[in-house]
């Protein structure tokens, strides 16, 4: 893999010196019509999306234990949330880390074929997250209209739930796409895109889950 | 690449790659590519950035007109004690619209929408980067701001104070849904301009001309930057909070509610951390302004670059730690207020620093006093002072005295209008050229100018006094014999000067269009890149992307190679280049006009606008957002083979 990196470098360093000047114009006609990672502009407007709401998801922790600080008793009801559910998507996404890299590889590759099955792979995850996802809204011990705690944690997890909503519907959009056609180079460049977006929604995950279940337990 | 190329391939019309210099057939060509149909679909498909740049100009100042017209009318009623021109109830609707206009519709959207129409061109890119997500933007802008002047008319108009404080926004003290429409345009533009910020940062670390680095990028493009940047982290703060009030409305949660564990202060917490932030997002644009016009009237490039630099992003960072100094009437820690008093006062050094920057460029070069120079020396006048206020403001004993006096509606004034808007309409008269093709005429602009000085001064000075000697702000009406009289009187002959400057603003605007001067390329004999090409641009920006040498690229000697050549004419073909030095680093092809931003907006409108109503709306709306963003992304066959036909892999 790292080779194959290394060969794509070498590639574009060589497309680079292949802008040339002729007189008063620079011919920049030999470069790639399009890069990966910090070379397109999908990758800057992840990193945007990905700064906004990863100050949301940061504000509602804020407002948690800002409401937690006016109270003695955490959660008021004294009932946390039960644990196994909310567990489990823990694994379970930590787990679709694993696709998701492998088919941000493979789609760097250009390898069509994989690229295929990588997102139906990381199709299924989300999919089983999701239904996970409904459970854990039942396991939480407390309606969102009872008091201020549950209105948190409602929100917390209906944050992180439309995130993931969102990027399931993204997903499946893309792996139809790389079915039917039609397709170009630049939609590798989007499924490298949408398994950077995971990552994001996986590792905000960690945080809320230890925010949502871990703290009313132990602090 | 994968298939169907040679297929694809015959229907298609082969490239033709422009050549330096340019050829007239280059130039027709590029003509033909970037501009947007014809018609009414055309027109609502549209996403060439300067077409959507002066809807976004031209409907934030019909906001600042209407946000204008209700001040007169609160002018109006406060001219006399005891009046009975408006009612309580309406003047609450009044106070609260004109704030959450200046505020949300005007002052930050008209510096994003100035910044789509000239970022590119004083970059030397073809366009802005996601040109269908800022038509997107600007249509979610509009369809926010008409809903909130709809139920403004239907008296269900906002009436809780442009920060809608809680609990009197809360659902227990606001029956109805007046809270709620204020609440759900703040979802409207915050999104807006959150697009608007990933919009621009990707514009302006991937798409400036090769050897533009970071270094050399104008001041303007810095500051709106910073700006960018200061979006992101700010305005989610204050959509957190009008989603959690529009939720302890609608679904009975009780983020705010005291009896079940929430808390008030949560609310001016979340908010400030946005507002106070806010204020800077007006603000540092508006020293972009600044930057830009001073060294063309000065006839020098600017005087410390760096510093001037360094110095808007040291604002930036400290606008997130002043929020709480509109909190201090509140019972917070008295040790944290004295926290936020000192990050107030160390403002001022960053502020200092770009104003005796500016005072050493105008002193070293020769001033040509023009009307867009007006405005900035008039700038510097009204700022120091607002500043001054400010600095006393920050102090918690003189801040408990003047809290919620005429004393602050005379400060933020004194900032914003004198940081902002003073900036902004010289920045009308100085860019008009470029929009236009012709010059505003410089005759009405004096007298617009002089009006709006004095008048500024005349209704906002006697404030200051008015809030000394205890008039409270957002009241109705006051009883004779207070000494109030004659103060609220000069004030509101003030606002009527005002608003003869703006009406002879608007009719240079309006004339000049026809009449005005032909202005050529650069009438000002500026240094920046968007004074290289034609009055107004072309569709495609530039017949050839310039190649840049410093930081005034028409001000420094012709260096080879001169200009880019090889990019498509026949495609919407543009040049990325490295984020920090700017060498060009690939290629790729822009997305045709669609109508589908259009459609989404509209959707997203009928969520957002449902969901005032009842929660369900989000549910079901939801399936059409969801089908028009599937048809915006879903791509066209047509132009699949075009870009087939340019690919090249990296």
């Amino acid at each position: 893999m790292r080779l194959h990196n290394e060969a794509a470098m070498e590639r574009l360093k060589e497309a680079q010196a292949r802008v040339r000047q002729r007189g008063a114009a620079l011919d920049v006609s030999e470069l790639p019509s399009y890069g990966f990672s910090h070379r397109s502009l999908m990758w800057w407007g992840t990193l945007g999306l990905m700064a906004i709401e990863g100050t949301v998801f940061a504000l509602g922790v804020a407002a948690y234990f800002y409401l937690r600080s006016h109270v003695d008793r955490w959660p008021p009801s004294g009932l946390p949330p039960d644990l196994v559910w909310g567990t489990l998507n823990v694994a379970i996404l930590l787990l679709s880390t694993w696709p998701n890299h492998w088919v941000k590889r493979v789609a760097e590759r250009h390898d069509l074929r994989s690229v295929r099955i990588g997102l139906v792979v990381c199709l299924a995850f989300s999919v089983a997250f999701l239904t996970v996802r409904v459970l854990e809204f039942g396991s939480l011990n407390i309606r969102w209209d009872e008091d201020a705690y549950g209105s948190v944690v409602w929100l917390l997890l209906g944050l992180h739930t439309f995130h993931l909503l969102a990027d399931t519907v993204d997903t499946t959009v893309l792996t139809v796409l790389m079915y039917t056609g039609p397709l170009e180079g630049t939609r590798f460049v989007d499924v490298s895109e949408n398994a950077l977006y995971w990552y994001f929604v996986v590792w905000s995950w960690v945080p809320i889950y230890a925010v949502i279940y871990l703290v009313p337990r132990y602090i | 690449m994968i298939h169907g190329r040679n297929a694809g391939a015959v229907e298609v019309e082969q490239p033709r790659l422009n050549d330096v210099p340019p050829t007239a057939a280059d130039a027709a060509a590029l003509d033909r590519t970037w501009r947007d149909p014809p018609g009414l679909l055309g027109w609502l498909s549209a996403v060439n950035h300067k077409a959507i740049g002066i809807r976004f100009i031209v409907t934030a100042f019909g906001f600042f007109v209407a946000g204008g017209l209700l001040a007169a009318v609160m002018r109006l009623q406060l001219a006399t004690p005891q009046n009975r021109l408006v009612g309580p109830d309406l003047y609450n609707q009044l106070f609260t619209m004109h704030g959450t206009t200046m505020m949300f519709l005007f002052a930050v959207p008209v510096m994003q929408a100035v910044s789509v129409y000239l970022v590119p061109l004083m970059i030397g890119a073809r366009s802005l980067a996601f040109p269908r997500l800022n038509a997107f933007a600007y249509w979610i802008y509009l369809f926010g701001g008409l809903m909130l002047y709809a139920a403004f008319v239907l008296n269900i108009g906002p009436d809780a104070g442009w920060f809608s404080y809680v609990p009197l926004a809360g659902p227990e003290y606001s029956a109805g849904k007046r809270a709620d429409f204020w609440a759900q345009l703040v979802t409207f533009t915050e999104l807006s301009a959150l697009l608007e910020a990933i919009i621009l940062i990707t514009t302006v670390f991937k798409l400036r001309a090769p050897g533009m680095s970071l270094n050399r990028i104008p001041l303007f493009v810095w500051a709106m930057l910073v700006t960018a940047f200061m979006v992101m982290f700010a305005m989610p703060a204050v959509m957190v909070a009008s989603g959690m009030l529009i939720l302890d409305r609608l679904v009975a949660t009780h983020f705010f509610n005291p009896g079940e564990g929430g808390d008030a202060l949560l609310w001016q917490h979340l908010f400030w951390f946005f507002g106070h932030p806010e204020v800077y997002l007006i603000f540092i644009p508006g020293l972009g302004f600044v930057s830009a016009i001073i060294p063309t009237f000065a006839r020098r490039p600017i005087f410390g670059y760096s510093a001037m630099v360094l110095a808007l992003i040291a604002t930036a960072f400290l606008a997130f730690g002043l929020w709480v100094h509109h909190m201090f009437a509140t019972n917070l820690p008295e040790l944290g207020k004295s926290f936020f008093t000192a990050v107030s006062l160390l403002i001022a050094i960053p502020s200092a620093v770009q104003i005796f920057c500016w005072i050493a460029t105008l002193w070293t070069g020769r001033l040509n006093f023009r009307v867009p120079l007006l405005f900035v020396l008039a700038f510097f006048f009204i700022l120091v002072l607002g500043g001054l206020t400010g600095l006393m403001l920050a102090m918690v004993p003189l801040d408990l005295q003047a809290h919620d006096t005429y004393f602050v509606v005379a400060h933020l004034h004194y900032v914003l209008i004198g940081g902002a808007v003073f900036p902004l309409f010289g920045a009308v008269y100085y860019w008009y050229p470029k929009f236009t093709g012709r010059l505003m005429s410089e005759q009405l602009g004096r007298w617009n100018f002089w009006l709006f000085f004095i008048g500024f001064n005349m209704t906002f000075f006697p404030m200051h006094l008015l809030g000394l000697v205890g008039m409270p702000r957002r009241v109705y009406t006051y009883p004779a014999g207070m000494g109030w009289d004659t103060m609220n009187l000069i004030a509101s002959i003030g606002a009527a000067t005002i608003a003869a400057s703006v009406v002879l603003f608007l009719v240079n605007v309006w004339r000049s269009r026809l009449q005005g001067a032909p202005a050529g390329a650069n009438p000002w004999g500026a240094g920046t890149l968007e004074w290289s090409t034609a009055s107004p641009p072309h569709p495609g920006n530039f017949v050839a992307v310039p190649i840049v040498y410093g930081r005034e690229p028409l001000w420094d000697p012709r260096r080879d190679p001169t200009h880019v050549a090889g990019l498509a004419v026949t495609h919407r073909e543009v040049l990325l280049t490295t984020v920090l030095d700017a060498e060009p680093d690939n290629r790729t092809v822009f997305p045709q006009p669609t109508i589908w931003p259009f459609a989404s907006a509209v959707a997203t409108t009928a969520l957002f606008v449902g969901s005032i109503f009842t929660p369900w709306a989000v549910v079901w709306m939801l399936l059409p957002v969801t089908i028009a963003l599937i048809g915006w992304f879903w791509p066209d066959r047509k132009e699949n083979r075009e870009h087939l036909v340019l690919e090249r892999r990296p």
